[in-house]
């Protein structure tokens, strides 16, 4: 066990955890974050998806004890609460792509971490940006189309 | 109507809930079809069984227990679409609260069977509108004048000419002391403001920001988190078990073998239980465990098939529909079209895992998960434990997808032994892999479909079935075996039986009695329909008729060839090129068409899908863009079952684990989809599986289309098909 500290969306947390323990279930367990999912453990799916330092990355597979220094973003964070959504998330309700929901909190951390970098990214860039994040309901047609259409808005928020 | 005991202290309590507000429920006395609307706060109304609750309160604020799982689906959506219509409120002032499983209350509440809308949704307007009446009521008597010069809107109840309005809120009380009246007018659909609109789901901005509490986020204060290390096979015994390692890992509580039900068998397994998930992970990876599977069928897939294909040759089998003489005119026929289909198991796996949360406590057990039949899980532990029923609470969170999976009950039985045992609140988790392997599965078929043609006519038909029987699995030896598999022909559009003189479907009997099968959405139709509908479109090249105008011809009624027409069109079916193929499937009372265009791939390997029109006929529906994001969904996850997916046994164990051997769908495999909904008034029919089974008929048509191949067997890989 060490003692570990954590910055997760601009709070520093101060943890006592096993430094092997995967970043998913600090943020899980320890810290009470329950946005960011677990699917699959192995880097498959997604569902964990997080940013580092505005990077998607899977916290199921990065070990806890690699993170400190490093500023973590996760679903909570994307916007503050009382404040307005982050314009990826505000096109997923308009473009009302969540099914079950499960996977969205990684779909929506893997389309911001793209549209930060590319605020119009073509097809063959959402493809690829967005191939770690599985959804068994099938959303994808609209991870797409919503992709595309905050384009503007990101834009926009810019200024 | 049904009287009931009342307990003196059930009825205090009641009666206070009912105090300035206006409840509202369903009593359902025998069938869902003689609803019969009831005040909460009448004596009787305590203990019968009420479906569906409205509640109005003082400040005019809505409140709707919606009785059935959400998984994806749009129940959460669906209930207060409906119930507002009538009702006369936005959807914005309500809340929607989730009824704990209470099926004295709601009636059933098993999620399955895309029951929910067309099981429900005519007692829902109903229950709506007599509240609404009762509203106007209350606010007539006030105003002193006549009912029939009010109307509601908006949450307001409105005097017409003096333009005088009240609040729901201010109404509420008045209208408790009425009588729910019997002679209640419902809108018809032209008035309607929020049905067949594509009303924003008001589950989605939860599913936003990480706030919706999925089963597997649930939290109790002191709850432990445990992972039990099951068989790796599909039946074992523990013969010893060496715990020293894993007790050594930082944050582990306890260790300990525990067994669970499976079906009418017993799975063993040992409990790691720990402070986090990490660390029971990690308890469970030190564990070494000796498991006896002796006495146990060391089965595998290639084993499997060949007892089917030789029950399939041997064995008749079982009616379980038969209309003319099928048997006498394939049997003596000197020519006839003769396949055998296979399907393989498939597993559920949602992308979130099975889990429970189970609080045993001295006097009740209270459970927390994302359940889809919360009244299964009370009678199964109220059996296998010794608990009343009633001192039994399940509480249902949001699904992270369930597919079937999750109305077993397997995974809260295990939770709550766990509970038990360690005296205090625990979540069970279970990994990818543990769902992955240990089943229940969607189960493997075989098909033998038989025809005879004449003048391009289907003379006679005949399909011999082969297949674990769900019900068998459920009852074991208490099962009726002289009873044909009701899913045998599921599937099959009706109308067919209309065109068909001749024309059987038989039942084979088969067991495998240690391999767990599960519904797995659209149940045997997902599989059925690929059989099926790729036989007659093997008759329809035998007998030389375009795809689609042979299906026209033997589905003649009004609503099949409406479907057919604007799947013709939608498609652009008439000046189409090369690669297209249609399938149509019929389920759960609702018919769904698809075209998919296929073509070859630029670098030679394989194809690949490029379209997919669907047309679906649900009759009265609630929400268009809902029922799209369904079919859409269901076309995604039909596509992996078609073209990759298969659970295959070797020595008794699966040997999928995990989405690296058993790869879904991503976003770069989808192909552009459209769906397009039939209007009609008929009876409201399912949305959440009968977008799946018409696809892999219509995509293995689109490639015999395209390369001249005709594919029997699932799943089939895109690019080894040239
Ligand atoms: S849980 Fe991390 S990728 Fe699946
Ligand atoms: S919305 Fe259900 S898994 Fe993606």
């Amino acid at each position: 066990m060490a003692a570990i500290q954590l910055k997760v969306n601009g709070e520093t947390y101060s943890i006592e955890a096993d430094p092997q323990m995967p970043l998913l279930w600090a943020l899980r367990d320890l810290i009470g974050l329950k946005g960011t999912k677990y699917g699959c453990g192995i880097g498959q799916c997604g569902a964990c998806t997080v940013h580092l330092n505005g990077q998607a990355v899977r916290s199921c597979s990065m070990p806890v004890m690699a993170m400190t220094d490093m500023e973590i973003t996760t679903i909570e964070g994307l916007s503050k609460p009382g404040q307005d959504l982050h314009p990826v998330q505000q096109t997923w309700i308009e473009e009302q792509v969540p099914q079950c929901g499960y996977c969205q909190s990684g779909q929506i951390m893997s389309a911001a971490a793209l549209l930060q970098n590319n605020t119009a990214p073509s097809d063959a860039e959402i493809d690829s940006a967005m191939q770690g994040n599985l959804c068994r309901c099938g959303t994808y047609p609209r991870i797409k189309k919503a992709i595309k259409s905050v384009n503007g808005t990101i834009e926009k928020a810019k200024g | 109507m049904k009287t009931n005991q009342i307990s003196r202290r059930n009825f205090v309590k009641l009666s206070g809930a009912g105090t300035g507000s206006l409840i509202l429920g369903l009593y359902v006395p025998t069938s869902l079809h003689a609803a019969k609307i009831i005040k909460a706060s009448d004596p009787e109304s305590f203990g019968v069984e009420l479906n569906a609750w409205v509640h109005i309160n003082m400040d005019g604020k809505v409140t709707i227990f919606s009785h059935r799982a959400e998984m994806g689906q749009g129940v959460y959506q669906a209930i207060p679409q409906i119930v507002c219509e009538e009702l006369e409120v936005s959807l914005d002032d309500v809340n929607i609260v989730f009824a704990k499983g209470d099926n004295k209350k709601y009636g059933s509440q098993v999620t399955g069977g895309s029951s929910t809308v067309r099981g429900s949704y005519k007692n829902l307007l109903k229950l709506g509108a007599t509240a609404r009446t009762m509203l106007i009521m209350a606010a007539a008597a006030k105003w002193n004048v006549p009912a029939s010069e009010c109307y509601a809107e908006a949450g307001h109840v409105i005097h017409k000419p003096s333009e005088n309005k009240f609040h729901y809120g201010e109404l509420v009380e008045e209208a408790a002391q009425l009588d729910p009246p019997s002679d209640i007018v419902l809108k018809s659909r032209s008035e309607y403001k929020l049905i067949g609109k594509s009303m924003p789901r008001q589950d989605i901005p939860l599913k936003v920001n990480g706030t919706a509490v999925f089963g597997l986020d649930k939290a109790l204060p002191g709850m432990m988190y445990a992972m039990v290390e099951r068989s790796p096979k599909l039946h074992g015994k523990i013969k010893t078990f060496d715990d020293t390692e894993a007790r050594k890992i930082p944050g582990v509580k306890d260790v300990f073998k525990v067994k669970m039900g499976v079906f009418t068998l017993y799975r063993e397994g040992v409990a790691v239980v720990a402070d986090n998930t990490w660390a029971a992970l990690q308890g469970k990876r030190a564990l070494t465990i000796e498991w006896d599977d002796s006495g146990f069928e060391q089965l595998n897939s290639e084993d499997i098939r060949k007892k089917m294909d030789g029950t399939l040759l041997k064995n008749k089998g079982l009616v379980q529909k038969k209309q003319g003489d099928a048997d006498s005119i394939i049997d003596n026929a000197e020519d006839k079209i003769d396949i055998t289909y296979h399907t393989p198991f498939q597993s559920h796996s949602p992308i979130e895992p099975l889990n429970c949360v189970a609080h045993y406590q001295e006097d009740k057990v209270e459970i927390w998960g994302p359940i889809q039949a919360p009244e299964w899980v009370q009678d199964y532990i109220s059996t296998e434990m010794g608990i009343e029923r009633e001192k039994i609470i399940v509480n249902m969170t949001f699904l992270g997808g369930g597919f079937g999976r999750k109305a077993f009950m397997d995974y809260p039985h295990e939770a709550t032994v766990i509970s038990k045992h360690i005296g205090g609140p625990v979540q069970v988790v279970w990994t990818r892999e543990d769902e992955m392997t240990q089943g229940p599965w969607r189960p493997g078929i075989a098909y033998r479909c038989e025809a005879v043609l004449e003048n391009s006519d289907i003379k006679a038909m005949r399909v011999r079935f082969v297949g674990q029987n769900e019900d068998h699995m459920r009852r074991a030896e208490n099962a009726d075996r002289t009873r044909a598999n009701w899913g045998t022909s599921e599937g099959f559009p009706k109308p067919y039986y209309d065109s068909i003189e001749n024309i059987s479907f038989y039942d084979v009997p088969f067991e495998l009695p240690t391999v767990p099968i599960m519904w797995w959405r659209s149940v045997y139709a997902s599989t059925n329909g690929f059989a099926y509908d790729g036989f007659l479109d093997v008759l329809a090249t035998e007998s030389k008729t375009d795809p689609m105008d042979f299906r026209r011809k033997y589905m003649k009624d009004d609503r099949s060839q409406k479907l057919i027409d604007k799947l013709e069109k939608v498609s652009g079916w008439k000046n189409r090129g090369k690669g297209y193929g249609v399938g149509i499937t019929e389920c759960f009372r609702t018919t769904v068409g698809q075209v998919v265009k296929v073509s070859k791939k630029a670098n030679g390997n394989g194809v690949q899908i490029d379209h997919v029109w669907v047309v679906v006929d649900c009759g009265w529906y609630v929400n268009p863009n809902i029922i799209k994001a369904q079919v859409e969904g269901a076309i995604i996850m039909a596509m992996g079952a078609a073209t990759s997916h298969e659970i295959t046994f070797e020595a008794g164990q699966a040997m999928q684990s995990n989405f690296d051997s058993y790869p879904l769908p991503r976003i770069s495999d989808t192909p552009e989809i459209e769906v397009f909904i039939m209007d009609n008034e008929e009876n409201a029919g399912g949305v959440g599986e009968p977008g799946l089974p018409p696809f892999a008929p219509a995509l293995a048509n689109a490639i015999y289309n395209l390369t001249g191949k005709r594919i029997y067997n699932l799943p089939f890989k895109l690019n080894e098909v040239v």
